[in-house]
């Protein structure tokens, strides 16, 4: 049996939240709001935490995006008329926008160079946003940021919310290659990369900061919900943080 | 010492894939694996073992390779001429490689992934519980000449000289596609207009999808570039700011902030992939629950593959290139051609 939204998706476009929609042939996406919101993604995490931890028969893999939680299931196992009918279910047993973050959450202090060539970007950024570069760094560096989803490339973070100021676009053009651990700023977010990408964010700062480690027991550095901040630092200090443990970075574990 | 493949030589796109690693979705790794994972599936068949076993891939061109002891091979996905020790052998077939013997693969005829699969598997070190290399996340790299790699136990040592008809995916042609989160982005005119035109596969392309150029203008969406970044699947059409579309493929990012028109089912998904440049392809809409059926009669079909199999027998008329073949071994008459075949 299949619902009848899920043959195709044909729920409304300004739809009521939340929403389930599918996703490929084998997928289901419960998403929260259309854009990005501090109750939204609480909702996310913490649903995709519960579809995780409910068992359901024939469930293959699950993760959290900014809003919405996503599930691939068995349809050898089981169908989508199950499966939707398991997600309201879970959905309508509470309000998931005002749900917890994750336990053992985690603040990182990641050390910065700001600007200089390493980061040739921070004075282009800092006039988009309307500051001068020292006060585009202060407003970056004391800003504590959550990471509110891990996507797009293995361990690379999604951080907010920064202040308004940072509600800048993305740029038309990519960036040709950002270096690995390279810190870019758009729409009041910052992003780290784990591998060197071309991309359509402004590149502010540098870090030493391993995301991706494949071969240690945790090869991902971070999780959704765990914070940070950018510390700066001089561009001399560079070379050293590349040799240190976590790229000189040190975390405390949030109570 | 374990039984070993020697690399002598490698084209630029030479990897280990296996079926990828599920389970790191949520941390931004996608689950990555054969390109055309079909072709797992028939290398399986012909040698009569695990699809999950690791093979190598090979994008558009193959290389040189020798093996440490004899050992069984089979040949699949994109056509390509192969040899060994300069006899031609048949793609889409198991053989024997003896120690020693090179086996040379070159470029594709037509397709653009081809596997060689070997008994046992290929059984190099598992990395996050997979032998897939994915080149997005810098999960090890293309092969390289003097590369070894470790073969897993053959089960059934000695079994070749199998054949199956592959599946035909090299070409282009129609693959079917279901509408997705965003399909309702589009209007229902520019939909009609998608399943209408008719697209190229552009040079463009790698392991984490495939460009395909529009026979018209590029496609227009309501919610252009404002959209928020969501979960991204393979087969996923994703719209890029021009309007050209770009099938997400096994390698993919994990999320994106592109709209996308549908879905290519996962069953259409090596015709997908298997595409040259300049390939014609189109895409028809169908129904979730049509898709659902079509998904779980394919998977049973993969699964009984080894009963297409055939013994590979060398039909002297069904063969082009009988020069190629050593049909007899050492000094002739010279007059083999003219004498009737026993």
């Amino acid at each position: 049996m299949i619902t009848p939204d899920a043959t195709g998706g044909k729920g409304p476009y300004r739809a009521v939240f939340p929403q389930i929609r599918t996703v490929g042939t084998d997928g289901l996406l419960v998403s929260f709001a259309e854009d990005l919101s501090e109750p939204a993604n609480h909702a996310a995490l913490a649903f995709r935490a519960a579809i995780e931890a409910a068992d359901l028969p024939g469930l293959l893999e699950t993760s959290a995006s900014l809003v919405s939680a996503y599930l691939r299931f068995d349809i050898g196992v089981t169908d989508h008329g199950a499966m939707w009918t398991m997600l309201e279910a879970l959905l309508s047993s509470q309000d998931w926008t005002v749900a917890p973050l994750p336990g053992g959450r985690k603040l990182w202090r990641i050390p910065t160079v700001y600007g200089t060539d390493l980061a040739p970007q921070l004075e282009e950024a800092a006039a988009v946003a309307g500051l001068t570069p020292e006060e585009a760094i202060a407003s970056i560096s004391n800003a504590r940021v959550r990471v509110q989803t891990i996507g797009f490339a293995p361990g690379m973070p999604y951080l907010g919310e920064l202040p308004p100021d940072w509600a800048i676009p993305r740029q038309t053009e990519l960036t040709g290659q950002v270096p690995a651990g390279g810190l870019c700023v758009a729409i009041r977010q910052l992003v780290l990369f784990p591998v060197d990408t071309p991309t359509g964010w402004r590149q502010i700062g540098q870090t030493a900061f391993p995301l991706f480690r494949p071969d240690e027991a945790e090869p991902f550095s971070l999780r959704p919900g765990d914070e940070a901040q950018f510390v700066p630092v001089p561009a001399a200090e560079l070379a050293a943080m590349r040799n240190a443990p976590n790229g000189a970075a040190t975390f405390e574990v949030l109570p | 010492m374990t039984p070993a493949l020697i690399v002598h030589r490698a084209g630029p796109g030479v990897t280990v894939q296996d079926l990828g690693r599920p389970g790191y979705l949520a941390f931004g790794l996608s689950r990555g694996g054969a390109a055309d994972r079909l072709a797992l599936a028939e290398g399986a068949a012909l040698l009569s073992q695990d699809d999950g076993l690791a093979a190598i891939e090979m994008a558009g061109i193959g290389g040189e390779f020798e093996v440490t002891a004899d050992m069984r091979i089979a040949l699949t996905g994109a056509v390509m001429r192969a040899t060994i020790d300069g006899s031609r052998i048949a793609w889409n077939g198991s053989h024997l490689l003896a120690a020693g013997q090179r086996l040379s693969i070159g470029a594709a005829e037509s397709g653009s992934y081809g596997y060689l699969h070997l008994g046992g598997g290929v059984a190099a070190a598992e990395r996050l519980a997979a032998r897939s290399t994915h080149l997005a996340a810098g999960l090890d790299s293309v092969l390289s000449p003097g590369t070894r790699l470790a073969t897993g136990p053959d089960r059934h040592p000695g079994a070749a000289g199998m054949t199956l008809d592959a599946d035909p995916r090299f070409e282009g042609g129609t693959v079917r596609v279901v509408p997705s989160l965003q399909t309702e982005f589009f209007d229902p005119g520019e939909i009609a207009r998608f399943e209408a035109d008719e697209f190229r596969r552009d040079t463009r392309g790698n392991r984490m999808g495939a460009r395909f150029l529009p026979g018209g203008e590029g496609y227009r969406n309501e919610a252009g570039l404002s959209v928020i970044s969501e979960v991204i699947v393979p087969g996923d059409i994703q719209i890029t700011g021009d309007g050209t579309p770009f099938v997400l493929l096994s390698e993919c990012q994990t999320t994106g902030g592109y709209p996308r028109i549908g879905s290519v089912l996962p069953a259409d998904l090596p015709r997908v992939a298997q595409a040259q440049a300049g390939a014609r392809l189109k895409f028809r809409f169908v129904p979730l629950e049509e898709a659902v059926k079509v998904e779980r009669l394919e998977q049973a079909r993969r699964k009984g593959l080894r009963r297409a199999l055939r013994p590979l027998i060398r039909d002297p008329r069904s063969m082009a290139d009988l020069l190629s073949y050593q049909l007899i071994s050492g000094a002739t008459a010279g007059d083999d051609l003219e004498r009737p075949l026993p």
